[in-house]
């Protein structure tokens, strides 16, 4: 399963669709998550794929992680994947 | 200016039952809900049984997300709050909200949540843990989230006296409603501490029995934990009788003491004097007194320094006083045993139904009163007090009255 296919199915299960309902053009917010889903959003990605997300739930636009779409969150989690193989 | 406090709803949910009905009507046929634990390790335990709930699937009482904010605790105070509320057939949508609070008891709050979260780390050696830990292990969560559930605006907090938590917490919310602070008060306590960490601390104290809870009897040989919450509708006696509210009681006297003496043994005087000073607050006299639901906890020296107390509060009127302890049959559910107590106490002036003291074999001499042995026992009463004696020489005793 790729990336991107993974992050559909974690955020699926929190806003309770079905994976094929994520698009990837979906904000957060569209799909129905609240802050509080975004944090738990935030552990089971890091669960998923052994990786750290500098994620600060004080003010998440300052964060070095971009979650304003789908594609953006599963494009910011490949980098890290990348970066933080070694 | 004192107002009458009367009781328009219950709810509860523990190891005899998973409503106010069901675990009354436990009560009243002497069912003893302590069985074998079914928790992980349950093996390196040496002590290997409690009152736990069984059968219950939180899926079919909360959503995804709500799950995982919720420690158990506040998931069974959750539970008996809807049920308190329901049927009192209050509703806060407008400006009793801001005139209704919530106090809730409890020990342990989310010492599940620790117990699992620590296992995380420091067995499992996981660097992360999930990120609500801290909102489902603090203190005030099942009271915080019953004030959300129901909209309920005015105070709220939580009362940690151990074992006394929810007779402290009942105690605070008749004095609120009492004082005119608050018109509508969702009370009681709640606890869930039936996890590996929690039986192991409390085996270190050696007062947990191995074979089962036998309040007054001659083989008693400590207590047994159990689970749970209750949750009650504590109201203004002029707002329910202008609603045309069903009564279930009335919270007529409420008293607290401490011992100032030891962090674990029980004192008979700190006790007498929370036992006569509540009935004395209730306008009763010892006479009036017709059940005790004692704390009778089934160590050796609780239930004889209990007894002790009882006579030297009430003198001779101690003869006159039926008592029972119902943790021979829910166990001892900590910071909300007093709530789930407390039904006893309105069953007795509701209905004249004493609930019993289970497990009793032989009477020990030194607890020579009118113990309820065994099976209920009908008879009217007019008023009962509740007792709780926590750790710490923390004593809060609540008394009701049949309403009329």
């Amino acid at each position: 399963m790729s990336v991107s296919d993974k992050i559909k199915e974690i955020l699926a299960e929190q806003a309770l669709l079905t994976p094929g309902d994520v698009t990837d053009d979906a904000s957060l917010l569209d799909l129905g998550i609240d802050s509080l889903g975004v944090v738990e959003v935030i552990f089971a990605i890091e669960e998923e794929f052994s990786i750290s997300v500098p994620f600060n739930a004080n003010d998440p636009a300052a964060s070095d992680f971009d979650i304003s779409s789908v594609q953006a969150i599963s494009n910011a989690v490949g980098q890290l994947i990348t970066q933080q193989a070694s | 200016m004192s107002r009458r406090v009367v009781i328009t709803g219950q709810g509860a949910f523990c190891a005899l039952g998973q409503s106010a009905d069901s675990v009354v009507g436990a009560m009243m046929n002497g069912e003893c809900a302590i069985d074998r634990l079914e928790i992980p390790d349950v093996d390196r335990l040496s002590v290997q049984i409690g009152a736990q709930i069984k059968g219950y699937d939180p899926t079919a009482m909360f959503s995804r997300s709500e799950i995982a904010l919720y420690d158990p605790f506040t998931q069974y105070a959750l539970i008996a709050a809807q049920e308190a509320v329901a049927q009192s057939g209050l509703d806060f949508s407008d400006q009793l909200a801001l005139q209704t609070g919530v106090v809730l008891g409890s020990a342990g709050g989310g010492l599940q949540t620790q117990d699992q979260s620590y296992k995380a780390v420091y067995e499992d050696g996981k660097n992360r843990v999930h990120p609500f830990v801290v909102p489902r292990l603090m203190m005030n969560a099942a009271s915080s989230h019953v004030s959300m559930a129901h909209g309920a605006k005015g105070p709220c907090f939580t009362v940690a006296t151990a074992c006394a938590s929810s007779n402290h917490a009942m105690g605070q919310a008749f004095q609120m409603v009492r004082s005119g602070m608050a018109k509508v008060m969702l009370t009681g306590g709640s606890d869930s501490m039936l996890c590996f960490g929690g039986i192991k601390a409390w085996e270190g104290l050696r007062v947990l029995s191995p074979d089962g809870c036998r309040p007054f009897c001659l083989s008693r040989n400590g207590m047994v934990q159990g689970e749970g919450a209750a949750v009650f509708v504590f109201e203004d006696y002029e707002h329910a009788a202008a609603r045309g509210a069903n009564i279930l009681a009335e919270v007529a006297g409420f008293s607290m003491t401490a011992d100032a003496a030891d962090i674990v043994v029980p004192n008979e005087e700190g006790a007498a004097r929370a036992m006569a000073a509540s009935v004395n607050d209730a306008g009763l006299t010892a006479d009036q007194i017709g059940y005790v639901n004692a704390h009778g906890t089934a160590t050796a020296v609780n239930d004889k320094t209990e007894v002790a107390a009882l006579r030297s509060a009430f003198g001779a009127a101690a003869n006159g006083m039926a008592v029972s302890s119902t943790k021979s049959m829910h166990g001892h559910i900590m910071g909300g045993t007093g709530a789930v107590e407390l039904l006893s106490c309105i069953a007795a002036v509701k209905d004249g139904i004493l609930a019993p003291t289970v497990n009793v074999q032989d009477l020990d001499p030194a607890c020579d009163l009118d113990i309820v042995m065994n099976s209920a026992r009908e008879t009217k009463v007019d008023a009962a007090i509740s007792n709780a004696f926590a750790f710490g020489g923390l004593n809060a005793v609540i008394t009701l009255k049949r309403f009329q």
